[in-house]
């Protein structure tokens, strides 16, 4: 009993060791990227830049309509109570803001394109394509995993501004069919109530959940070993440690951002 | 072995490897492998699966460093070998791996050019020509070329995977199981190309295989690996005559025989394969 605990534990410590292993040459690679800027392959870039953004625009635009909605739904009761309608603008907008959208638009992600990423190199990896690239001189990291890096930490943060606007969007709508508030009173009262600083907080986190993204979904197709019932093991941890990766970060901002009073 | 008239004249040795001990934690796969492949050779490493012939082959193409010992590829070290080195070597061999490695978002004829698109100044036109024309030399038809692996038959895919890998001209050729999950017809037909192909260019051919019609048919020598060592090398007919126990099971049995009986009856027909 108490020597498998121990073992879980260094099994455990073993892959955060290796996960920071990898985050490391990745990182050595993106810098010398950055140094040859020759060496960028835009062709992976783009492409990731559609599958990962682009096709994600309605599954991420209609959630944070909802949440929105939700949001709103669920303070218009108790601010009625009080006579304080107007206030669900506030609680809209820089929950929306600093919250809701960067943090469901990366859960969406991560559960959309980072098994997508564990699910492609888990597989190239079974079927040697990994090995077969190492041979030709292609080096992996450069041609998997640095464009999906790339693409992603363009992509996110444009996601969470647009899961920004439709979340606004459905709060607004249920502030007018709860709480009798109109289109312009919400407007009027948005610029007052939420600051440039919100809206930034919240977009500067989204490079950030990218690269966890990204990350760990890479790093778990890589450690596929065998046959096809791997990469759906692999597939399963990436979701699951890169939401719960980027719910930790979450909450580290968080703290950091309450520390620096912003 | 047949000197090839395009070759330097007298053995010279294209693959070393000297006392190589690898281990997976606490297994010791290899405890002192040495084995050595000469020029224009088809060698063969055979053994009981884990006996790490595999590993031995990832070690040979720069996939695994090995614990110990000194491995030694075209004349290269590959003990310390810095990053530029090791890409220039490996334009100088091509590997067959035993799913064809072929890439699944790219076309046949796209795979066969990417050594070239990446490693040459090559434009694309030049590229696609040369890629069609190693099409050809493997005996597949043009219309492969616009397809994409998935589409392919297990003998095809090998087939092209095998174009990709001669697509840079390669010195050594490293063959990883080449007829494994093959119909006996299509791996008929891989045998033949390999003695084509060592025919044509005087290559050197390193193949890990389980396949005895390949054994007694293609190869000039053979390494025999069990209990982490190379236990014996010789010519299959050498082999077949040891005494030795690591050894016997691949000779032994009704599939062995009767391809050795096959490979012994067509060496005295006049038209029989050069060996």
């Amino acid at each position: 009993m108490l020597e498998q605990l121990g073992q879980r534990v260094i099994a455990a410590l073993t892959q955060i060791y290796a996960l920071l292993g990898f985050l490391g040459e990745s990182a050595m690679a993106l810098a010398g990227w950055l140094a040859h800027p020759a060496r960028i392959r835009w062709r992976p870039v783009l492409f990731n830049l559609r599958g990962a953004g682009f096709d994600a625009l309605p599954i991420v635009g209609t959630l944070s309509f909802l949440l929105g909605i939700v949001v709103a739904y669920q303070g218009a009761d108790q601010l009625r109570q009080y006579g304080a309608n107007i206030f669900v603008t506030d609680l809209v907008g820089l929950s929306m803001l600093r919250e809701f959208a960067p943090l469901m638009t990366a859960i969406i992600i991560a559960g959309r394109s980072g098994s997508a990423y564990a699910a492609q190199i888990g597989t190239m990896a079974v079927t040697q394509e990994i090995d077969a690239m190492r041979t030709i001189g292609i080096a992996p990291l450069e041609m998997l995993v640095l464009p999906k890096i790339v693409a992603l930490v363009i992509a996110l943060p444009l996601l969470t501004v647009f899961a920004d606007l439709l979340g606004v969007a459905g709060g607004m709508l249920m502030a007018r069919a709860q709480l009798g508030i109109g289109f312009g009173e919400f407007l009027d009262r948005f610029s007052k109530a939420v600051s440039v600083t919100s809206y930034l907080v919240g977009i500067g986190k989204a490079p950030v959940f990218a690269a966890i993204i990204v990350l760990v979904g890479c790093f778990q197709g890589f450690r596929t070993r065998g046959g096809a019932d791997s990469v759906g093991q692999q597939t399963t941890r990436a979701v699951v440690q890169s939401i719960f990766l980027v719910i930790v970060a979450d909450a580290l901002f968080s703290i950091a951002f309450s520390v620096l009073d912003l | 072995m047949p000197n090839q008239p395009n070759q330097p004249a007298g053995p010279e040795t294209v693959l070393e490897m000297h006392q190589v001990v690898t281990r997976f934690g606490t297994h010791l796969v290899h405890s002192g492998v040495d084995l050595e492949v000469r020029r224009s050779e088809i060698m063969a490493v055979i053994g009981g699966s884990g006996s790490g012939k595999s590993t031995l082959l990832r070690e040979m193409i720069l996939l695994q460093m090995p614990d110990e010992g000194h491995i030694k590829v075209l004349g290269v070290d590959l003990a310390n070998i810095t990053d530029a080195a090791a890409l220039a070597l490996r334009q100088r061999f091509g590997v067959l791996f035993q799913h064809g490695g072929l890439f699944g978002a790219l076309t046949v004829l796209e795979n066969i050019g990417l050594p070239l698109r990446e490693h040459t100044q090559k434009n694309n036109q030049d590229i696609d020509a040369i890629a069609a024309k190693k099409l050809a030399e493997v005996g597949l038809e043009e219309a492969v070329a616009s397809q994409y692996p998935s589409e392919l038959s297990g003998g095809m895919l090998k087939r092209a995977a095998l174009a990709r890998a001669l697509v840079l001209g390669p010195e050594l050729l490293f063959l990883d199981e080449p007829t494994a999950g093959l119909d006996p017809q299509s791996a008929a037909g891989i045998d033949t190309l390999v003695l084509a192909l060592r025919r044509q260019s005087g290559l050197t051919i390193v193949m890990i295989t389980h396949d005895l019609d390949l054994l007694w048919q293609v190869t000039d020598r053979v390494a025999v690996l069990a209990d982490g060592k190379v236990q014996a090398v010789g010519t299959m007919a050498e082999l077949a005559k040891m005494d030795n126990p690591t050894i016997q099971p691949f000779f032994d049995g009704p599939r062995a025989r009767s391809a050795q009986a096959q490979a012994t009856s067509q060496s005295k027909e006049p038209s029989s394969k050069p060996k």
